[in-house]
């Protein structure tokens, strides 16, 4: 059949550029971490000396600055990813089962909160930014309106900055769980719920039988996609407070750019990247695991 | 069935906090916009005199039009180049069976996961070899940027667009078939009007991504190439932060983007619950 030489000249384009922007650059980033590059070798830097594994070495040792460092971001990464996913899950599914029924303004009110996810995420990053300078709006609400502070507290700096990018992240990222979760409440047929409550099951039970096995797989797929977004997010915290992030809100996309853009030490920047890499592999098994699983059930 | 009067207060009581968690920053932004300079960093909750001129300087401060207008070039041509591609190939994904789909197809929804420093890092570099070589710039030029956006923004489109085509009934491009049409022909004649909606929403997704796009832009602009994205920060000046002027124009980068978003929103659903709602 002439079907498959059709096939391959109509993907041939989308192949070359898959080489050319993803595998090339991703064995070079594989070579460039056995590779000791800096600042005074860049221009040159295939000549650059091959060190082996010592990027990793540096990378991972707690002993070292560059290494502990890097283990704390990874730290950091993990913590700021679990709570913003959770929270957002949460905040999303309550605002979705909530705004299920048909109620006066409802269209109104799903457009607010859908605001913050359709805002270009570097204004976001700008914005709050602002608001949390010291002499800032977030401030204003905590010591002059509610009096929940006596002074005014640091929040682009020290350990507030963790809480910072993760009330950002957060502001933008539940509007998504929740647009994700509305869109999987209102596939279920209301005749269910019925059939659930002419047997006498209230509204627990109409939740525990109907719309949470109905909702998993909506429920695994977002909460695997905020995943992956919230554990590579670089804008979030680079808007936010620049690249050199305080300790506590070093997240790990920026640590790596911060090491070669930074500092100029692409080989351990590179190795660091590998090393994230590794993570994001397991993520996207369970991804694809995930997928596989929705397309059963449907 | 009627809810008793405490669900009912309870009801719009959550609904509210969490309009006013989002509007706040909102509400904000707009009010700030329109504060002198000399009030807008005291944490005022609202302008004591309103003042226009933000609107007006925020034009001469930093070269504002040039910006957008590169935001514009690169996320256009990004978009435009990604859909083309993404229209033959995801085609072949939808209806033609290959040697290799599988394995293509995986490469495509795994790359569309991974972090944009993974691939910033090694293209710097190729950048600054191919430079030493040819003489090429593309570093600072419009060229790179764009190569660099079809990082996120070819993978998304394919894997999207292929869904949606995916979702044309074949008896349409059957009959096409036997009436001669040559299977190119029926995807342009037969397949893509019908899901014209699909392929429009694929390519403002694309758009919106390239214009939100900071991690390539801040290293691989300088000042002619500069976007939206990183200019903005320009406002903050070694002397002073001109925070009310930012806010205006971040007012501006933010409206075409929200409205365009809201005219899409359900495809993005549609895509990435394919299989898990129906």
């Amino acid at each position: 059949m002439q079907s498959r030489g059709l096939a391959w000249r109509l993907v041939a384009p989308a192949l070359f550029f898959e080489l050319l922007i993803h595998i090339l650059p991703m064995l070079t980033g594989i070579t460039m971490s056995f590779l000791s590059i800096n600042q005074f070798n860049l221009a040159n830097w295939l000549h650059a000396p091959f060190v082996g594994l010592a990027n990793y070495r540096v990378g991972v040792s707690p002993a070292s600055p560059i290494g502990s460092s890097f283990l704390s971001s990874i730290r950091v990464t993990f913590a700021f990813t679990a709570l913003v996913v959770l929270c957002s899950v949460g905040i999303g599914l309550g605002a979705a089962l909530l705004m299920n029924r048909p109620f006066p303004g409802r269209a109104v009110v799903r457009t607010i909160y859908l605001i913050p996810y359709a805002m270009p995420v570097f204004v976001t990053g700008i914005l709050w930014r602002f608001m949390f300078l010291r002499n800032g709006a977030v401030n204003t609400l905590l010591v002059n309106v509610f009096h929940l502070a006596d002074h005014p507290l640091f929040w682009l700096i020290g350990s507030n900055a963790f809480w910072s990018i993760v009330i950002v992240a957060l502001w933008r990222l539940w509007p998504f769980c929740f647009l994700m979760f509305l869109a999987g409440l209102q596939a279920i047929p209301t005749d269910l719920y019925e059939a659930v409550s002419i047997d006498g099951g209230g509204a627990w039970a109409q939740f525990r039988q109907i719309t949470l096995p109905l909702m998993r797989p909506v429920l695994s797929i977002t909460t695997l996609v905020t995943t992956l977004w919230t554990f590579n997010d670089f804008t979030t915290p680079f808007t936010l407070l620049g690249s050199g992030l305080p300790a506590s809100a070093d997240l790990m996309a920026v640590h790596i750019y911060d090491n070669a853009f930074l500092h100029w030490q692409f080989g351990i920047g590179s190795a660091m990247s590998v090393m994230m890499l590794v993570i994001m592999l397991i993520f996207t098994i369970l991804y694809n695991r995930a997928l596989r699983v929705g397309s059963e059930v449907a | 069935m009627r809810r008793s009067l405490a669900a009912q207060i309870g009801f719009w009581v959550a609904l509210v906090v969490l309009a006013l968690f989002v509007l706040f920053p909102l509400y904000m932004m707009i009010t700030s916009s329109l504060k002198p300079l000399s009030e807008v960093t005291l944490g005022t909750l609202y302008p004591h005199i309103v003042d226009w001129s933000p609107w007006v300087q925020m034009w001469q401060t930093i070269p504002l039009g040039r910006y957008f207008i590169n935001s514009l070039i690169v996320s256009i041509c990004a978009t435009a180049i990604s859909l083309l591609i993404a229209i033959f190939a995801s085609y072949a994904f939808a209806r033609l069976p290959f040697f290799g789909k599988n394995a293509f197809g995986t490469l495509i929804l795994s790359t569309q996961m991974f972090p944009g420093v993974l691939f910033l890092l090694p293209l710097y570099l190729i950048f600054v070899v191919v430079q030493g070589w040819t003489g090429l710039p593309f570093r600072g030029t419009y060229l790179g940027l764009i190569l660099t956006y079809l990082t996120f923004a070819l993978p998304f489109s394919i894997w999207m667009l292929r869904g949606y085509l995916e979702s044309v009934p074949r008896d349409l491009e059957e009959s096409a078939l036997v009436d001669g049409c040559t299977p190119v022909q029926s995807l342009f004649r037969v397949v893509l009007p019908v899901a014209l909606p699909g392929v429009i929403a694929v390519g403002i997704f694309a758009f919106l991504n390239s214009w939100n796009e900071i991690l390539f832009a801040s290293v691989l602009t300088n000042a002619q190439t500069r976007t939206l994205s990183i200019g903005l920060q320009s406002y903050a000046t070694q002397q002073q932060v001109f925070w009310n002027q930012m806010m205006a124009a971040s007012i501006l980068a933010t409206l075409p983007i929200v409205i365009g978003f809201l005219f899409v929103q359900r495809y993005i659903v549609q895509g990435l619950t394919a299989g898990a709602v129906k």
